[in-house]
């Protein structure tokens, strides 16, 4: 099957409306357009049937190179650079939602011919580079028998790993290779059905806090309510006693979140709910407001009724904060980075977002990873393709699928690619001369993810 | 004294064929009270219930189908009325399809057209019960 545009049932093609028609207006940025939901008797599924490399590589911009420096790992999602250049990568795959209903069934079944079908690694990898000459020739198993671990982040001398299921810690000393044992658990994490599994973690400036992201329990509520009781939040962990508080409301499914450096703010990509339509709702990236409700599940971006929920909530959806930047709708942004100074000037001030790609759309978007450039700390100006070429569009096949995006303060991008079970370093040709002092205040309290 | 057994079976549609439509309605009207449940309540299990029913009523009403298609395909064994009797299963049949896509949808979104649908393919489950029953059945040729 060389072209596979599948369609949820046979013989009835016929009854499908067409929805596939190109969008007229901007998919992303900060003024963008907001089409009227739309949806046809059956949802609408492309899914590029996965195919490998070969001599390809990802497109890069010019003057910048890309290798993959970890193959065959077991479904890499995020990774964490350590003060010593070490990447931990975290590898899994998780989610426990029984099938509801027939079309549970037949959507699974389609959407598992999109991905890996590599078993879940539950474990956290180390990659190093000795020497510094961009080749990571050293490899070891960090950590073994975590259960879907996703979010990561050091604070002084602890690695905090987000499992699906829990926040776990290990003690960690500068160069060490292997854990020392089973992690420690600072808290539970919601995790009863975990339809949206990912826990994205990061810690604040002052790490004090670690930021959880934790995804509804549905697309758009059909598992009930009471299943989303603590989902499609972000919680704040006191790190010294577990203790914790929702720090937002009504984001779907937060699925990064990062420190944007100078101001301390929290940032996250949100992935949006979907069977409204090829464009809506809009994935985002946006600062977090402490206290802030983001619309789901009732409305979308600011003050959009979302009509498939009962009971409706008239309060909340006034109280709906329109997010900061629109990505597009269905690009499933699962990685978020700012850059720094050593990545070169042109990508420097911004934010690497690392796009999985879509399959409830005709015309496949995403697959990879895009700059939004900042301008006074906030999003101004077009997303511009950093990592591209994952997807082969003509034959509609894809070769990788970008989740996590890290930025290494030495100037390099590494991304994740759980398709093609690879990591992927981006470095510009000439190094850029970087100043100490400024990598001395990020590095302060050590890289988060 | 001598007992007299008459063999007598249904003379309308097949038993077996019987059973199939008259489990179908049986089905098709679950689903109809779950969707009112569904409506009243917000509760989505109701929703999740009258999908599951929605299709084993497909499924029925599908075997049911073939019977009636193979009935109506053999010339001589053709009989009044099976031709209307087969389009109502027919109809009957497609309606609880479109009703099922629309109980696929997430949450809300399946109301209030699967409502409408469900009460549609009820109506036409109890005509196609009504019409099959009262189609006599082939059961040989006089000599």
């Amino acid at each position: 099957m060389k072209h596979s545009k599948i369609l949820m049932m046979a013989g009835a093609c016929a009854l499908l409306v067409a929805c596939g028609a190109e969008p007229q207006d901007p998919q992303y940025g900060t003024n963008h357009n907001l089409p009227k939901p739309s949806r046809g008797l059956l949802p609408t599924m492309t899914i590029p049937e996965p195919t490998g490399w070969g001599d390809l590589l990802p497109s890069v911009p010019e003057g910048y190179s890309i290798s993959a420096i970890a193959t065959d790992l077991r479904i890499p999602r995020q990774t964490l650079i350590m003060p010593n250049g070490d990447i931990l990568v975290a590898e899994g795959r998780g989610g426990n939602a029984p099938k509801l209903k027939p079309k549970d069934v037949i959507a699974a079944y389609i959407k598992g011919k999109g991905t890996t079908s590599v078993e879940s690694g539950n474990r956290i990898t180390l990659l190093r580079d000795a020497d510094g000459d961009g080749v990571y020739e050293f490899r070891s198993v960090f950590a073994n028998d975590l259960n879907a671990p996703y979010g990561l982040a050091l604070i002084d001398n602890r690695i905090y790993v987000a499992n699906q299921d829990a926040l776990v810690f290990f003690e960690y000393e500068e160069g060490q290779t292997e854990a020392q044992g089973a992690p420690e658990k600072l808290t539970d994490l919601p995790s009863a059905l975990n339809h949206h599994w990912t826990k994205a973690m990061t810690a604040s400036a002052d790490g004090r806090f670690l930021y959880v992201g934790i995804g509804s329990n549905s697309n758009i509520t059909e598992r009930g309510m009471t299943a989303e009781v603590d989902r499609a939040v972000v919680w704040e962990v006191d790190v010294a006693t577990g203790a914790r508080r929702t720090y937002a409301e009504g984001l779907r499914n937060p699925t990064a979140l990062t420190i944007q450096p100078g101001t301390d703010q929290l940032w996250a990509v949100v992935n949006e709910r979907d069977e409204i339509g090829p464009d809506l709702v809009p994935d985002y990236l946006t600062a977090v407001q402490d206290g802030g409700f983001y619309g789901w599940p009732y409305a979308y971006w600011g003050p959009n009724i979302d009509d498939r929920v009962r009971p409706q909530d008239p309060e909340k959806v006034a109280a709906t904060i329109a997010p900061d930047y629109a990505l597009g709708s269905h690009v499933a942004a699962l990685g978020v980075d700012f850059s720094n100074s050593a990545m070169g000037e042109r990508f420097s001030e911004g934010a690497f977002v690392g796009m999985h790609g879509s399959w409830n759309r005709a015309e496949p978007v995403g697959y990879k990873v895009v700059f939004i450039p900042f301008k006074d700390g906030a999003p101004a100006g077009e997303p511009v393709d950093f990592v591209a070429g994952f997807l082969d569009m003509e034959n509609k096949r894809t070769r990788g699928r970008p989740v996590g995006v890290t930025v290494d303060p030495k100037g390099a991008l590494i991304v994740a690619d759980d398709l093609s079970n690879a990591i992927w370093r981006v470095v510009p040709d000439t190094p850029v001369p970087t100043s100490p002092v400024l990598q001395g205040g990020e590095a302060e309290n050590a890289s988060t993810r | 004294m001598a007992v007299v057994i008459q063999y007598r079976y249904s003379e309308a549609i097949h038993p077996l064929h019987a059973v199939l439509v008259s489990g179908a309605l049986a089905l098709f009207i679950g689903a109809l009270l779950s969707d009112i449940a569904y409506a009243k309540t917000y509760e989505i299990q109701w929703g999740n219930f009258a999908s599951w029913l929605i299709v084993g009523g497909l499924v029925f009403a599908g075997i049911a189908l073939v019977f009636a298609l193979l009935d109506l395909l053999r010339a001589h064994r053709r009989v009044p009325g099976i031709g209307i009797y087969f389009l109502l299963l027919l109809a009957t049949w497609v309606a609880a399809f479109i009703n099922a896509l629309y109980h696929a949808r997430d949450a809300w979104a399946m109301m209030p057209g699967g409502l409408i649908l469900s009460v549609v393919t009820t109506l036409l489950a109890c005509l196609t019960t009504w019409v099959g029953f009262r189609t006599p059945q082939f059961v040989g040729r006089e000599a």
